[in-house]
């Protein structure tokens, strides 16, 4: 650090004697700065742009649109990071519930044949309120609530804290 | 002067009699009389009021006279024969007289229109009802399982017939050797059950569902299912793999050989969760009880077993994989979700053994494997994302260090004098 | 002319420039053996300069309700182009700035750097010791993940230990009788409005007050200079002192980003208000002495309830502090019993530390 008040050392004004030193110098620190400064606003220039996937998958998402689904079929969407199950019935409403069985978390599907929600692994059954009906599961499926907004299906569950 | 002291006396004796009477004048539960000495008394002669008030038949408004006979109202007469009392029923007339209201709808109806009838008639095609028409009192009789004084009903928990304590109740006489000699049937029935997948449910996971002692037995025509009919039994809940064995080339071979579907593996009392050993040609393997080395049936469970532990190896390099890049930070939720799938095809294939058939196995381990693979795809790409930050990071930390570097130098300079 | 030259002039002209910049050309900063301390103040405003930016940039896509800040920060972490290293950084600074903030206060303790007249610079930097400690508190619940739900739901508890108003400052701090996803967006209001509104107001009249005294000297160290005022040394403030400032947080930075890629923040799990508080919650280091300091009191003190007596402790303890300058010279051998207190303290509070985190 430096002995006295120096009056005399103004920045620029330093007496580098060497002026190759002088531009090493610069070259270091002002390429140095640079460099780190890029480096850093580098990364929040990319942040700024938001993403394409724009949806959180929080608790509410949007599962299809009214024309995926005939009567008495289904189909598996993602709903955060669960599967969920989106049944429409044989009279054209839409249901929706965890596709997660509660026997040993086997996905499930939709039986046309029987209007059930069957479990492959273990034959379990489950009835269009997610209610266990036969076979090993021992709980209910979560239902979750359809909303349709238009064209789109929204599937949400209540999460309030 | 005596006027009055006759009054107060008067007064008192009212005043001491007037409880009394409206003592005496209580709607005498009608059990009165008898429980007033009973509930004093010892073993096996004491029911006390408490236990009585619990019982299903007290609170339905049947008395000690319904079954015993006698006059509760009057302690004189309670026990008079004159007055219709029984005294200690033989044990060979109980199942009759309990049978003489349950098994008589028009009479139930009254209470309960949708309880069974048929106990008794189920009883007497029972081992148990054989037996004691024989004369053999020591089998099991109504009250033997259901109490006598403090009957609950099933659904109760306390009830020594719900399906949380049926094992306990049976396992009275049936887990005692000494009681049992003359029959000549094991009495290891309930040490295997209670160290059984099916006790552990019921009991841990409080899945009421879970198969007891009657569940496979029946209750009140209660039998040991025979060797041909055991695995409709197991069937009724296992239905894949009872379907998968009945097309099974083990069918027909333990239909001849005369042995028991199901059990024969899995056993009838003592089942364990079944693991994937048991379908090898190691140690734990059921396999090589029949088979040896060389034959079809030896290679087939070889195959099996090595397909199965194949996948399971792959799902748990998969989860390494995706653990390891979790923990650096990287978010990898949606490849976990999707390696849920592997595991599903992992559940199905331990089915499909069932069919003892190498190649209707391959089917599912194929897809669990092709869904394993792509998971831990997703993995490696995680990790190099962090490897790809972490030299960024590098990067930066150069520009960092050659601007530190820079700020020292210059320092250094402006202020040599 | 130079165009650097020409801005000059041009500020100059209008502003004054060359007076108002006139102090800080001037500045300078005591140069001893001790003065490498100096450091921590520029060094705790500089990473609270990085909680601003990075909070900044975390706004732009946070979600303050209980559905959907979880999965916000979830979003930032995973979809947004560096946004895994705005959150990290985040995360670490605010810790590295309360531990430097506790250090700029100890070494000004120990320093002696209270004394007249700077009396009320001190106030002002507990004031926003607490202010730190509370963004830290507040901020810490906006993942809105398990650990968090339940640090808040015993934070929120402590306070309300305090005797009659106790109870109206939980339901302040709550929004409600309960933790609730109302907690979370006022506990947001606090952190990114009204701490920093604050914090803005007390910060810029702690560096006034710095300016307007300067740097202190400590006591030894002035006797010796006034015994021999050749030995006295100083430092331009600008640029040599503000240089090595600008190396030392340039260091800190790094420092961050390395934290940031090697040590990434985890997200956790995130909270269910109906399920069971895990085993072995606790605070952020920051409150983990206070934490394990009530967790030792007996349930009853005298007829009074053990925690009620903690909490007041601390405020006695944080009120004294307050007033140290103030009660120092009117003891007799003051420093002394300044000295012993805050060694006191900071064994005290070290080694609760410490033991909070063995205790699990």
């Amino acid at each position: 650090m430096a002995t006295h008040i120096p009056s005399s050392l103004e920045p620029g004004a330093a007496p580098l004697h060497d002026p190759l030193r002088r531009r090493v110098l610069q070259v270091f620190l002002g390429g140095g700065i640079l460099a780190s400064i890029v480096s850093f606003l580098y990364p929040v220039a990319r942040y700024l742009a938001p993403p394409a996937e724009v949806d959180l998958g929080a608790d509410s998402v949007l599962a299809g649109t009214i024309h995926d689904l005939k009567p008495n079929s289904y189909k598996i969407f993602r709903f955060g990071s669960k599967p969920a199950l989106l049944v429409r019935t044989i009279k054209g409403e839409y249901r929706a519930m965890s596709a997660t069985c509660t026997h040993l978390s086997c996905t499930v599907q939709y039986k046309p044949e029987s209007q059930q929600v069957w479990c492959a692994c273990h034959n379990g059954l489950y009835d269009l309120n997610g209610r266990n009906v036969g076979g090993p599961p021992p709980r209910p499926l979560d239902l979750y609530s359809v909303h349709i907004k238009g064209d789109d299906i929204y599937v949400s569950r209540n999460r309030e804290g | 002067m005596a006027v009055l002291r006759a009054g107060l006396l008067a007064l008192a004796a009212l005043a001491m009699a007037w409880p009394l009477a409206v003592a005496a004048q209580q709607p005498a539960a009608a059990a009165n009389a008898c429980l007033d000495c009973h509930s004093a008394m010892d073993a096996p002669l004491q029911v006390t009021a408490a236990q009585f008030a619990a019982d299903i038949h007290a609170q339905k408004g049947l008395t000690c006279a319904s079954c015993h006979g006698g006059d509760p109202s009057d302690a004189g007469n309670a026990m008079s024969p004159a007055k219709g009392f029984r005294g200690h029923l033989d044990r060979a007339k109980i199942v009759a007289l309990c049978g003489s209201c349950h098994g008589d709808a028009a009479f139930m109806r009254q209470y309960d229109p949708s309880l069974r009838t048929d106990q008794l008639a189920q009883y007497r095609t029972s081992v148990h009802g054989k037996k004691l028409a024989a004369g053999d009192t020591h089998v099991a009789i109504c009250t033997d399982c259901h109490g006598v004084h403090g009957i609950l009903p099933a659904s109760d928990t306390h009830s020594t017939v719900n399906p949380v304590n049926v094992a306990t109740t049976c396992k009275r006489c049936h887990a005692d050797a000494a009681y049992m000699k003359s029959y000549k049937i094991p009495t290891d029935q309930y040490a295997g059950y209670t160290s059984s997948v099916h006790f552990a449910a019921m009991t841990e996971r409080g899945d009421l569902s879970a198969p007891t002692c009657t569940t496979c037995h029946g209750n009140h025509g209660a039998a040991p299912p025979g060797v041909a009919s055991v695995a409709n039994v197991c069937s009724t809940c296992h239905v894949f793999q009872a379907q998968l064995f009945d097309a099974s080339p083990h069918k027909a071979a333990f239909d001849a050989a005369g042995f028991p579907g199901c059990v024969t593996c899995h056993s009838n009392h003592h089942i364990q969760k079944p693991g994937d050993s048991m379908v090898s040609t190691g140690a734990g393997s059921v396999c090589t009880n029949c088979h040896s080395e060389g034959d079809d049936g030896f290679k087939a469970a070889e195959n099996i077993h090595g397909q199965i532990s194949t996948l399971q190896e792959r799902i748990a390099d998969s989860k390494a994989v995706l653990q390891q890049a979790a923990h650096s930070g990287m978010e990898v939720g949606e490849a976990e979700l999707q390696l849920a799938q592997a595991d599903d095809a992992l559940t199905k294939a331990r089915v499909a053994v069932h069919t003892f058939t190498p190649a209707k196995v391959q089917e599912d381990v194929t897809a669990g494997t092709a869904v394993a693979e792509k998971t831990r795809e997703a993995g490696i790409a995680a990790l190099r994302e962090r490897d790809f930050r972490r030299k960024g990071l590098g990067l930066s930390l150069i520009a960092i260090l050659l601007v530190v570097a820079g700020f020292g130098l210059y320092i250094r300079e402006i202020e040599r004098k | 002319m130079s165009t650097p030259a020409r801005i000059h002039h041009w500020l100059d002209e209008r502003f004054g420039w060359d007076d108002l910049v006139a102090p800080l050309r001037h500045k300078t900063v005591p140069r001893h053996r001790l003065s490498y301390w100096y450091f921590l103040g520029g060094m705790t405003l500089f990473l609270f300069g990085v909680q601003l930016c990075t909070g900044i940039l975390l706004l732009l896509y946070y979600r303050p309700s209980a559905g959907e800040a979880y999965e916000s920060v979830q979003y930032i972490s995973t979809k947004v182009q560096f946004g895994w290293l705005v959150r990290s950084i985040h995360s670490w600074s605010a810790n590295l700035m309360v531990f430097m903030a506790f250090a700029h206060m100890f070494s000004v303790l120990f320093l002696r750097a209270y004394r007249k007249p700077r009396e009320l610079t001190w106030v002002t930097g507990l004031l926003l010791l607490f202010l730190a400690m509370g963004f830290g508190f507040s901020g810490y619940l906006l993942p809105w993940n398990t650990l968090a739900f339940f640090a808040t739901k015993v934070g929120t508890e402590v306070a309300g230990q305090v005797p009659f108003v106790g109870h109206s400052i939980t339901v302040f701090l709550r929004g409600g009788e309960d933790v609730t996803g109302a907690t979370l967006t006022r506990f947001f209001g606090f952190h990114v409005a009204v701490l920093p509104a604050i914090a803005t107001m007390i910060l810029g009249l702690h560096l006034l007050l710095v300016q307007r005294f300067g740097i202190s000297v400590p006591p030894g160290i002035e006797k010796e200079w006034e015994r021999d005022p050749s030995q006295r040394r100083e430092t331009r403030f600008f640029p040599n002192f503000l240089l090595r400032e600008l190396m030392a947080w340039y260091v800190a930075l790094g420092l961050l980003g390395a934290l940031a890629a090697l040590f990434p923040w985890e997200l956790g799990a995130k909270a269910d208000p109906f399920a069971p508080a895990p085993a072995g919650i606790k605070p952020e280091w920051y409150f983990l002495a206070q934490f394990q300091t009530l967790k030792l009191i007996p349930a009853k003190v005298l007829h009074i309830d053990g925690e009620v007596l903690g909490v007041l402790a601390f405020g006695a303890a944080a009120l004294i502090w307050m007033l140290l300058p103030f009660l120092e010279p009117k003891l007799k051998s003051g420093p002394r019993w300044v000295l012993g207190l805050g060694i006191f303290a900071l064994a005290f509070l070290g080694t609760m530390t410490i033991y909070a985190y063995l205790a699990k």
